[in-house]
């Protein structure tokens, strides 16, 4: 086993270890940090990769950003409190059979395997070029009007979420 | 690019890396320790008193009894507290502003690491340490820390936004995310980016004084207001952790406001030739030391203290001799004109604390999201334009034609 080997299975186990701490987790808070583990291995995965980029931008906005947003609100609530209260969503069955099939999706590709998929020919950037500037020019010129549409989207949620958040409008 | 970095790493022994992060590592807990007494001694002097003067000759083994003090304490786990998150939070916040290190160009022949992109391992590392502050108040289960730890969050993630988009500016004119690069091209444009981003400068310090809690953007540790703040149940170590986390902030943020804005390890007018006698100022530095430290020795009544000072003297004395010598004095001089700017600026961290009444809250949030963000986006916005115009004449350095060079 190479040192690269070692890494991606040390991280990748680091993922999954901890995201089943998420899910298993009665405080809130411990669930959040344990997130906060989980996507910055997978960071670390997309740094094997040599998708450095990739890696800078999950930390930034995933760990750096997002999940600040998600602790600050944690800490708000009562802990206490939340973890005795009945869970108000009653959508079990629908939840289970959602589950189920993703499980059957995730079986069915590890038994396949590799051939299991269809993968797109990856696009080879110029050797002289960095992740970064790859993604820059795929973005910026190859894909320019998705990506202004997603820039609109996200700019309609953000005023929407300053609408509500403002109940009376001067 | 990733291929070149990592072949460069295979082919490069690890021990040898390892050896610069010791160096790092150990250099900057040495300045670090010294940079309290610094505060203390010019705060002091600002307000016209002594400050340490017990421990050893003016007090210069302070932060050697207070280390020791700290270590020596007993480290207190609250009752109530989360003891997991209570014991690790500090850690976190000292090794993310340790980590950023890595990619910190001191100067042309020293870094630890160059990757192409440093910029953002900085940024991505740095914004880590907010764990540490929200994590240790949480975990103390008290109000004063929770409140502490909750206006450093609101402040730390308002103030990224405008020091992102200053730096972001610097990204347009330089072409590159890798550290050494945007010193490189300093050099190349044969100006440093403070004078083609002076808006981004101010921007970028003024965040970065809010980024690392200090006066006058002190507010999670308003001693009038929340006692310490996050920091109010930590004792002992732990508390001496988040305080060599402040201050190993304070340090990074001006490693990357001179790496970015003031020319990195670059001598002032590196490329005039009338201004080469400036490559002397190391051992002259040094020596202008041992004459200062010679005149505060003289002042002295203590016959011990007298002698101690002499021999510091003339141990900078040597060491100036020593750098006098051309091949180090070339081996010295990114190191040197690096260290210059960043004690610049942390004297001036020190400075502003004796001098801004701190902010109210409501005060600093308006400044943040209504003047600090909209400024440094607009900053952007004409930097882009204008970066578009001109490179789009074919010129290299499009920001350096801006003016004039």
């Amino acid at each position: 086993m190479t040192l690269l080997q070692i890494a991606f299975f040390l991280l990748s186990t680091l993922a999954l270890a901890s995201a089943i701490m998420v899910i298993t987790r009665r405080n809130a808070v411990h669930s959040v940090i344990w997130l906060i583990v989980t996507l910055f291995s997978v960071g670390g995965v997309f740094l094997l990769l040599h998708a450095e980029f990739l890696f800078a931008v999950q930390v930034i906005l995933y760990v750096g950003g997002i999940m600040v947003l998600f602790l600050f609100v944690v800490m708000l609530v009562n802990l206490d409190v939340a973890a005795k209260q009945a869970q108000f969503n009653r959508q079990w069955q629908l939840a289970l059979a959602t589950a189920i099939v993703l499980m059957a999706e995730l079986a069915y590709g590890i038994y396949r395997g590799h051939e299991g998929f269809t993968l797109a020919q990856a696009s080879a950037a110029p050797a002289t070029m960095g992740n970064t500037q790859a993604v820059a020019l795929a973005l910026y010129q190859d894909y320019m009007l998705p990506v202004e549409i997603a820039s609109v989207l996200l700019l309609v949620a953000m005023v929407g979420a300053v609408v509500m958040a403002k109940r009376k409008l001067e | 690019m990733a291929e070149n970095a990592l072949k460069f790493l295979e082919s490069q022994p690890l021990v040898f890396a390892l050896i610069k992060i010791l160096i790092v590592f150990a250099v900057l807990s040495g300045l670090v320790a010294y940079l309290v007494y610094m505060e203390r001694k010019v705060l002091a002097f600002m307000q016209a008193r002594l400050g340490p003067m017990r421990v050893g000759p003016w007090g210069l083994l302070q932060p050697v009894a207070d280390g020791i003090k700290l270590l020596l304490k007993e480290d207190i786990v609250p009752a109530g507290a989360d003891r997991w998150v209570f014991l690790i939070a500090p850690a976190i916040s000292v090794a993310a502003a340790f980590t950023c290190f890595a990619v910190i160009p001191f100067a042309g022949n020293f870094f630890v690491s160059d990757v192409n992109i440093g910029l953002l391992f900085v940024l991505a590392v740095s914004s880590l340490g907010i764990y540490g502050i929200i994590l240790g108040g949480w975990a103390s289960n008290s109000h004063y820390p929770l409140l502490g730890a909750l206006r450093s969050s609101a402040q730390l993630v308002s103030y990224e936004v405008a020091a992102g988009m200053a730096i972001v500016g610097v990204l347009l004119i330089s072409n590159s995310l890798s550290m050494v690069e945007i010193v490189t091209n300093q050099q190349k444009m044969g100006v440093w980016n403070v004078f083609l981003q002076p808006v981004a400068f101010v921007i970028y310090v003024i965040a970065a004084v809010a980024e690392t809690n200090r006066n006058p953007f002190d507010l999670p540790e308003a001693e009038s207001e929340l006692t310490a703040g996050f920091h109010t149940e930590y004792s002992g170590f732990r508390f001496a952790l988040y305080f060599m986390a402040e201050y190993t902030n304070m340090v990074l943020v001006s490693c990357i406001a001179v790496t970015l804005f003031l020319g990195g390890w670059l001598r002032p007018f590196p490329s005039v030739r009338a201004l080469n006698i400036l490559n002397y100022m190391p051992p002259v530095a040094l020596l202008g030391a041992a004459v200062f430290i010679v005149w505060l020795g003289r002042q002295s009544r203590v016959a011990m203290e007298r002698l101690f000072f002499i021999g510091l003297a003339v141990v900078l004395a040597l060491l100036a001799g020593l750098v006098a010598i051309p091949v180090v004095l070339n081996a010295i001089q990114g190191v040197f004109w690096f260290t210059a700017k960043v004690m610049v600026f942390l004297y001036a961290f020190i400075w502003y604390r004796a001098t801004f009444p701190r902010y109210r809250y409501d005060q600093l949030m308006n400044v943040g999201w209504r003047v600090m963000i909209p400024v440094a986006l607009a900053n952007l916005v004409v930097t882009a334009v204008l970066r578009y115009f001109l490179s789009s004449h074919g010129s290299a350095s499009p920001a350096a034609r801006l003016i004039g060079f």
